[in-house]
């Protein structure tokens, strides 16, 4: 769900609506484009306001800040992760659940299910029980000297786990729908498993796998509550941009923390442009993301 | 696919990704909520959850979910029926527009609505003088789940008007029916799974959103704290019992609803597929 139907004809065209009242029609659009402006476009012209209200070169004092590049390198670091474990796990997941049919598959496809249902408080405070001061793996952690809760390990660990059904969801039911006829036939002239893997499953869900990667990026940039509970807010050591912002804004430094904002907004555009490309390259290829 | 069985490599291998993977990161962690459930015992989980101030986040967190779940199924239909059935300037982009919620980090949505709604804000210097105060109350509140749950309807819903045939509408018309009663009794019954998925899973989001709300709420005890923030506050006095239980409320209620949509998906399954 929540999927993007950027498609615009409607399969049945416009025929059989003209009889509608042009009145009504007009107060919708009218209303449509008032709700959307002021829901939609307004808190992005505020950011690029606020950003720049003051000027380019405090805008540029605020973004190349020695605590806002330590927090940019942190996102990056902790979105990489996030994006190459999941996109792993995601192909092998829905290679498991789709190519083999075998007792539980239903619960794992509701463990995989399960970060998107719950609050990212709750990703971040089951790691905090598991292993933060008094969580029961803290003995094992402590032997091998390792941290996680507020150190970049736990910020690694929490955005994956908020971002970990992105990849799966999206190529379960393209793998589901596409069936295993040609994999069987390679098979049966004597590929192995990669072989099989990387010259005939990849291939056809190549389109589904960069969309969901997208989607998954997204997410991992902006993810807010549940690296903020595992974070501790050490400034320069474990502050992701969105919580560089929290800090900057509750200073009242808010030309900064919009300045560090306009950063991210204009990746999310980028983001979604590119999402909109990969949907219509897709399409014309007559492989349909959805 | 059942004939199928283990004729494809790689089985061993890719269930133990799967696996393994899943363990280390939802399933072991997920389980610290029993064993701290298990410490604290059921006594303390009562007494945490009937703590008065967590009883006033719990009604802030369902009720602004709730209404702005319902605010979202109602304009969330409005866009979805304007972005399928009429073709105007701006549409396309609109559209594009749509799924921003979903791209922006949610801290960023969250101080620019405070930054517009507040007393000297372009939205709230207006509204201030009418009396009418966004920032810093529940209706910032809901204004900002609002924004971040916008797509759920939209996104539910569109794909089913693309598929909607104007031949009922055109029966309808043509044996005297009027707009509202055709849009109420041939094309709202057809919307129906869609509209409830829709708007369970724009609740369900709004319940678990942390990120945009605690800078517009406020987070005055007892008026505007949401119950994940009360879950954070709680942590951070190391009162890991009471954050469990405030927490398992919420997954009760996740769980509640994701069994509802699971419900309602597999009618609409069953009845497209006779």
């Amino acid at each position: 769900m929540a999927k993007s139907r950027t498609q615009a004809p409607s399969k049945h065209g416009r025929r059989g609506y003209r009889q509608e009242n042009p009145y009504l029609r007009r107060l919708l659009i009218i209303l449509s484009l008032l709700f959307t402006i002021l829901m939609l476009v307004l808190p992005l012209v505020i950011v690029i306001y606020q950003a720049f209200g003051t000027g380019w070169d405090r805008f540029w004092a605020a973004v190349t800040n020695t605590f806002t590049l330590k927090a940019l390198y942190l996102t990056i670091l902790t979105g990489s992760f996030a994006v190459i474990f999941n996109t792993l796990f995601g192909l092998t997941a829905a290679w498991a659940l789709t190519r083999y049919s075998f007792r539980g598959q239903g619960i794992l496809i509701t463990l995989i299910d399960l970060p998107f249902a719950i609050s990212p408080i709750i990703a971040g405070l089951i790691f905090i029980l598991t292993y933060g001061r008094l969580g029961w793996a803290k003995p094992i952690l402590d032997e091998f000297n390792l941290k996680i809760v507020f150190a970049t390990p736990g910020l690694v660990l929490a955005t994956i786990f908020v971002t970990l059904p992105f990849v799966a969801r999206e190529l379960i039911p393209v793998l589901t729908a596409r069936g295993t006829d040609e994999e069987q036939a390679a098979v049966l002239m004597g590929a192995g498993f990669f072989r099989v893997f990387f010259k005939v499953t990849l291939p056809h869900i190549r389109w589904a796998l960069i969309y969901s990667v997208i989607l998954c990026t997204a997410r991992a940039m902006g993810e807010f509550g549940a690296v903020s509970v595992v974070s501790g807010h050490l400034r320069g050591k474990t502050n992701t941009l969105p919580l560089h912002i929290e800090i900057l804004y509750n200073e009242h430094h808010y030309n900064e923390a919009f300045a560090v904002s306009a950063i991210l907004v204009v990746t999310s555009i980028v983001i979604l442009t590119a999402r909109s490309v990969v949907e219509y390259l897709s399409r014309r290829e007559g492989d349909d993301v959805r | 696919m059942k004939k199928t069985k283990r004729i494809l490599p790689g089985f061993g291998l890719t269930m133990g990704v799967t696996m393994s993977y899943l363990s280390f990161i939802v399933l072991i962690p997920m389980i610290s909520l029993v064993i701290q459930t298990g410490e604290a015992g059921w006594s303390g989980i009562i007494t945490a959850i009937t703590d008065q101030r967590i009883w006033s986040s719990y009604k802030v967190s369902f009720g602004c979910s709730f209404l702005a779940a319902l605010i979202n199924t109602i304009f969330g239909t409005m866009l979805a029926w304007v972005l399928v059935r009429y073709r105007f300037l701006g549409r396309r982009l609109i559209d594009g527009l749509i799924e921003l919620p979903f791209a922006i980090p949610t801290a960023v949505a969250g101080i620019s609505l405070t930054f517009l709604t507040t007393d000297k804000g372009w939205i709230g210097r207006p509204l201030a003088e009418l009396g009418i105060r966004i920032a810093y109350t529940k209706v910032g509140i809901i204004v900002a789940l609002t924004f971040i749950t916008l797509p759920f309807v939209v996104r539910s819903i569109q794909p089913i008007l693309e598929e909607l045939s104007p031949d009922f509408e055109e029966a309808g018309r043509t044996l005297g029916a009027g707009s509202a009663r055709i849009f109420f009794k041939i094309i709202l019954p057809e919307l129906k799974p869609a509209l409830l998925t829709g708007f369970s899973l724009a609740f369900a989001r709004g319940l678990g959103e942390y990120g945009s709300v605690i800078f517009i709420a406020g987070n005055k005890p007892f008026q505007t704290e949401i119950a994940p923030l009360m879950i954070v506050t709680r942590l951070e006095e190391f009162h890991y019992e009471q954050a469990t239980a405030v927490a398992l409320v919420m997954l009760l209620a996740s769980f509640i609803i994701m069994f509802v949509v699971n419900r309602v998906q597999l009618r609409a399954a069953s009845y497209v597929g006779g």
